[in-house]
């Protein structure tokens, strides 16, 4: 009998195409994403070698850090030079190379942690990586995915795979039933406020329990994308009903014969009885509660109804990053969360935007004016939840709310486009870093759920969104 | 690659925990589609006013400090994002060598595969280290990859551990590529079980 192994464990071995004697192993990669922002030093280093892209047909390409998310970006003046460079050598080396691409044209482009679940480029028990730390997002499907660097970006477009030694086995269990108001990000914030940006380091996360369970796929990616934020070099959530339904019918889901193969191996993708972590985390689900970020660090992280913490509460190093933090966000000591004042909603992200987040973030804003004075705007995930939404109705909302409806891309979470905040400038922001400068040069980010950044764009502050339900 | 050889140089204290991604290469400086030339905006906002004076209080603005090669860091250094813009302007300033408690898992990898070493020792070692480096250009330190040993200026000796494949890299500048490339039937071997296995993918 074989021992027990955790998904992690079954997924790894079946994608070893070569181990060396040290335990370094050949990781075999079935999908690879691309962006524009990491992939341009690589395209050139394979163009420099001679080199070929060697497998083309698992290689996806799209445009998401640079873009405006302007009505008229189409106009190449909505870019800066610089932007347009990068942005014009993914088309080049897309089209040169022969990978699949979505051009900012096409309403299927998007942020890539977005389109590639929505196309069904992502399926259970794959391993997936791009250029992008954000790629824990795909291990909502039971898909072993992480972020790598560019020279190791150029490894697996001239390799397929990646040199890599074992991670250990964490799980992260999340007990019980969620109260009414905490979402998925609520729980993937609270892991990291307990667990600390470097509680996971060395790790892949197995996220398990009730509450995971009964998230939707949208939710469990939420909370995979930030595994990245507790250090781990992935989050993984084990594949059932609702992540087959999720996947069915997708334009790269397998169909028919091939289907039925699929379904017969993604069933035994689950952590065997008994099998071995090395550090385990259970949270009570009830015990969670919307919370907010109030320092540059995602760990940073306190319910709701909670003040700013004293520096000197804090042990070792994070005395000083603790006052520094409070410094950069012109916050004080025992200041009431919900008394902090916000300039700018910023809704949408890898983390926050998908059609439910939008959903949830419009369900609060029905019928209401967002604050006098109030910059507030949502930035769909891709061209598809933007067309969504529109349908539902939801942009309705939002424009009616006093919302700017934008196209889709990774926008005001990063700051690499045009949307960025201003000197001093305070966001409530779906997105998952709250560091220096993030969201624009001393620009100050609180992060939130979609429905608590919609309540504080109705209210003008961090808010306790139960109280707008 | 460059071959990582035993150098002695300047070594400057970076107490905080948590230096982000962000922190070390803003993302306004991701915009260039080159490899070189990050180095003069490494910790940007840090190290500089907005009208592009240099802030002195800055430790890599010391005068002591400009010609660093080796970073004494507090824990959890490198996390953020994948970006290797962040190893290439730690690179490009000079900077061979960054010791921490800890390093975020992308941004560790993505130092040796630019030929820079990251050293990961307990903290009373890294205090040791810290300690050494707060007396300014007095403080140089050895680091020899071979013996896997930094000598500080009082020539304690501090070992530390590093894998065995990525040493053997580092020391012959070897390029990951070429050698994968050398084990193409592998890969081939593997493609073909797979295909049967999963044809779906």
């Amino acid at each position: 009998m074989t021992a027990p192994k955790t998904l992690y464990d079954k997924i790894w071995d079946a994608h070893v195409a070569h181990e060396a004697e040290d335990g370094t192993c050949l990781l075999y990669i079935d999908r690879h994403l691309v962006h524009e922002v990491t992939s341009a030093q690589a395209f050139e280093g394979l163009r420099m070698a001679g080199r070929k892209v060697h497998a083309p047909e698992k290689t996806i390409a799209v445009p998401d850090h640079n873009v405006p998310t302007t009505l008229d970006r189409a106009d190449p003046a909505t870019m800066t030079a610089e932007s347009r460079i990068q942005v014009e050598a993914l088309d080049k080396n897309a089209k040169e190379f022969g990978v699949h691409y979505y051009p900012v044209s096409d309403v299927r482009q998007g942020i890539v942690h977005i389109v590639g679940p929505e196309q069904g480029w992502t399926l259970p028990g794959m391993t997936v990586v791009c250029g992008d730390s954000h790629t824990a997002t795909h291990g909502a499907f039971g898909a072993l995915a992480h972020g790598i660097g560019t020279s190791e970006v150029e490894h697996v477009l001239a390799t397929q795979t990646l040199i890599q030694k074992k991670s250990k086995n964490m799980k992260v269990e999340i007990t019980g039933k969620l109260k009414p108001g905490v979402t998925a990000k609520d729980i993937t914030l609270a892991v990291i406020g307990e667990t600390g940006t470097g509680g996971g380091t060395g790790y892949v996360i197995e996220y398990c329990g009730e509450a995971i369970r009964d998230l939707s796929m949208e939710g469990r990616m939420t909370v995979c994308n930030m595994a990245i934020e507790g250090g781990a070099r992935a989050g993984l959530i084990a594949p059932d009903e609702t992540t087959f339904k999720y996947v069915n019918g997708r334009p790269h889901a397998p169909k028919g014969a091939q289907w039925e193969a699929a379904m017969n191996w993604w069933k035994t993708l689950y952590t065997d009885e008994g099998a071995h972590f090395d550090k385990v985390v259970t949270l009570k689900g009830e015990d969670i509660q919307p919370v907010v970020t109030w320092g540059t660090s995602p760990e940073d992280v306190l319910p709701i109804t909670g003040v700013v913490p004293n520096p000197e509460d804090f042990e070792g190093g994070k005395i000083e990053a603790a006052r520094r933090s409070i410094e950069y966000m012109g916050l004080e000591a025992g200041q009431k969360l919900t008394d902090i004042e916000i300039d700018t909603v910023f809704i949408g992200s890898c983390t926050n935007g998908r059609i439910e987040d939008l959903r949830a973030a419009a369900e609060i804003l029905k019928g209401k004016k967002i604050k006098d004075g109030m910059r507030a705007m949502v930035v769909p995930g891709s061209g598809l939840v933007r067309a969504q939404a529109e349908e539902e109705g939801l942009a309705e909302i939002f424009q009616e709310a006093g919302f700017e409806w934008r196209m889709a891309g990774c926008s005001m979470c990063l700051a690499m486009n045009p949307d960025q905040l201003s000197e001093g400038e305070r966001c409530a922001a779906t997105s998952n870093r709250n560091f220096e400068g993030r969201q624009g040069y001393k620009g100050r980010t609180h992060l939130v759920s979609p429905a608590m950044a919609a309540a504080a764009a109705v209210t003008g502050k961090l808010t306790d969104v139960r109280e707008l339900m | 690659m460059n071959k990582f050889e035993t150098f002695t140089g300047i070594a400057a204290p970076m107490p905080l925990v948590n230096i982000d991604t962000d922190m070390i290469i803003p993302k306004v400086f991701l915009k260039s589609i080159a490899r070189t030339g990050f180095g003069k905006n490494l910790f940007d906002e840090m190290r500089y006013n907005r009208d592009g004076t240099e802030i002195p209080d800055f430790v890599l603005n010391k005068p002591q400090y400009r010609e660093a090669q080796i970073l004494i860091a507090g824990d959890n250094f490198g996390c953020g994002s994948s970006r290797e813009h962040a190893p290439w302007a730690l690179d490009d300033f000079g900077i061979k060598v960054i010791v921490s408690t800890s390093f975020a898992d992308i941004f560790f990898n993505n130092c040796f595969k630019n030929g820079m070493l990251p050293v990961v020792l307990p903290q009373e070692q890294v205090d040791v280290l810290m300690k050494d480096a707060e007396k300014g250009e007095n403080a140089r330190m050895t680091v020899n990859l071979e013996a896997q040993e930094i000598t500080t200026s009082e020539g304690e000796v501090i070992k530390f551990n590093v894998d065995a494949f990525k040493k053997h890299c580092l020391i012959n500048g070897l390029d990951d590529i070429g050698l994968t490339l050398e084990k193409a039937d592998s890969i081939k071997t593997f493609e073909d079980q797979a295909a049967q296995a999963r044809p779906w993918v």
